[in-house]
């Protein structure tokens, strides 16, 4: 039987390298036009495909997830803030269940 | 120290949806013959929820060290990308001391709101973001493997969509702005749902379809849509 706390400092220590090894090493701004502007689109391509289709499945019944999915375009396009975002998506969902789920 | 407070303070979305999906984990792990504190412990560790969900499997069927190091440098291997980025945000005078610490908390959360933050990023502010997410990711854990069927389950489920609007709060306003980023969006919201639901394809953990999504995405759009240098400066 192998040890748990081995694999969790394994775990930790590759997670960890992964993350340390391009913020301590790349300190120099880089030139490179195309880099710079891949860099700049990353984070929007990630966040999009992690929030969909996953947000449709946050919480346990799609329509609650949808409507909540809903609520949550409208008033980010309204730029409301990122704590009034999440919690009116919340909000909706919890009231949304309580009618969907019995 | 304003930083640090107002990294707190944006960072509490992301605490309430670590929260509901660590409480997840906690009962996972829980079931899978961690203890309450070894449950913790690896949150505390390791901050990441695709690795340390996968992490559970491979325990429980005694696999070797190696396969775990395999496993969560494929699942988790996306934090170089955010590092990398993130790197750019960092004056270059930031110490490799800060830069270690803020390796520490790169999650796809943190980093959502560290790059898309307006001009540098501060050390101290990604200190606040990490200490309040890191807080509920490790206090979740603890409920979840404590506690999993007092917590009330129609809350938990409410909170899963917490980090999602969050997500959206940070992406759409740019998205109103750019018509690039909107096509960025939207091309890597398709491409997802593809992955998510295309046979073969859909069988890989979703860290890497991320992965996929992010470079095919950004690539095309680098390439067709660079950026000028006086956009890319205070972006």
């Amino acid at each position: 039987m192998h040890n748990i706390y081995v694999y969790i400092i394994v775990m930790a220590a590759v997670t960890y390298l992964i993350r340390m090894l391009p913020l301590t090493l790349i300190r120099r701004e880089i030139k490179s036009k195309f880099v710079k502007s891949f860099l700049y689109y990353v984070p929007y391509a990630t966040l999009a495909a992690m929030t969909f289709p996953a947000i449709l499945h946050a919480s346990d019944n799609m329509i609650a997830s949808v409507l909540g999915f809903a609520v949550a375009l409208i008033l980010a396009f309204r730029r409301k803030s990122l704590l009034t975002v999440a919690m009116c998506a919340c909000a909706v969902v919890f009231v949304a269940e309580m009618f969907l789920i019995r | 120290m304003k930083e640090f407070r107002s990294g707190l303070k944006d960072a509490i979305p992301i605490c309430l949806g670590y929260l509901a999906v660590s409480f997840a984990f906690g009962i996972q792990a829980s079931e899978a013959g961690l203890s309450i504190f070894q449950a913790s412990i690896m949150s505390l560790m390791n901050v990441t929820s695709a690795g340390q969900f996968s992490s559970l499997d491979l325990i429980h069927n005694n696999a070797a060290y190696a396969e775990m190091a395999l496993l969560q440098l494929v699942v988790n291997i996306r934090y170089m990308l955010m590092s990398t980025a993130l790197s750019q945000k960092l004056s270059s005078k930031v110490g490799t001391l800060k830069r270690c610490l803020i390796a520490y908390g790169v999650t796809d959360e943190i980093f959502g709101l560290s790059v898309t933050r307006k001009g540098r990023l501060y050390p101290e502010y990604s200190y606040g973001m990490i200490v309040c997410s890191v807080f509920g990711w490790v206090l979740g854990t603890f409920l979840g493997a404590t506690a999993g069927q007092i917590m009330p389950h129609r809350l938990i489920s409410a909170l899963g969509i917490a980090i999602y609007g969050m997500f959206l709060a940070i992406i759409i306003p740019d998205s109103r702005d750019n018509k690039v980023v909107l096509l960025v969006v939207i091309g890597a919201m398709a491409m997802s749902t593809v992955f998510n639901y295309a046979p073969v394809i859909s069988g890989l953990s979703s860290g890497f379809r991320i992965i996929i999504v992010t470079v095919v995405i950004a690539a095309v759009a680098a390439y067709f849509a660079p950026r000028d240098e006086e956009d890319t400066a205070d972006a």
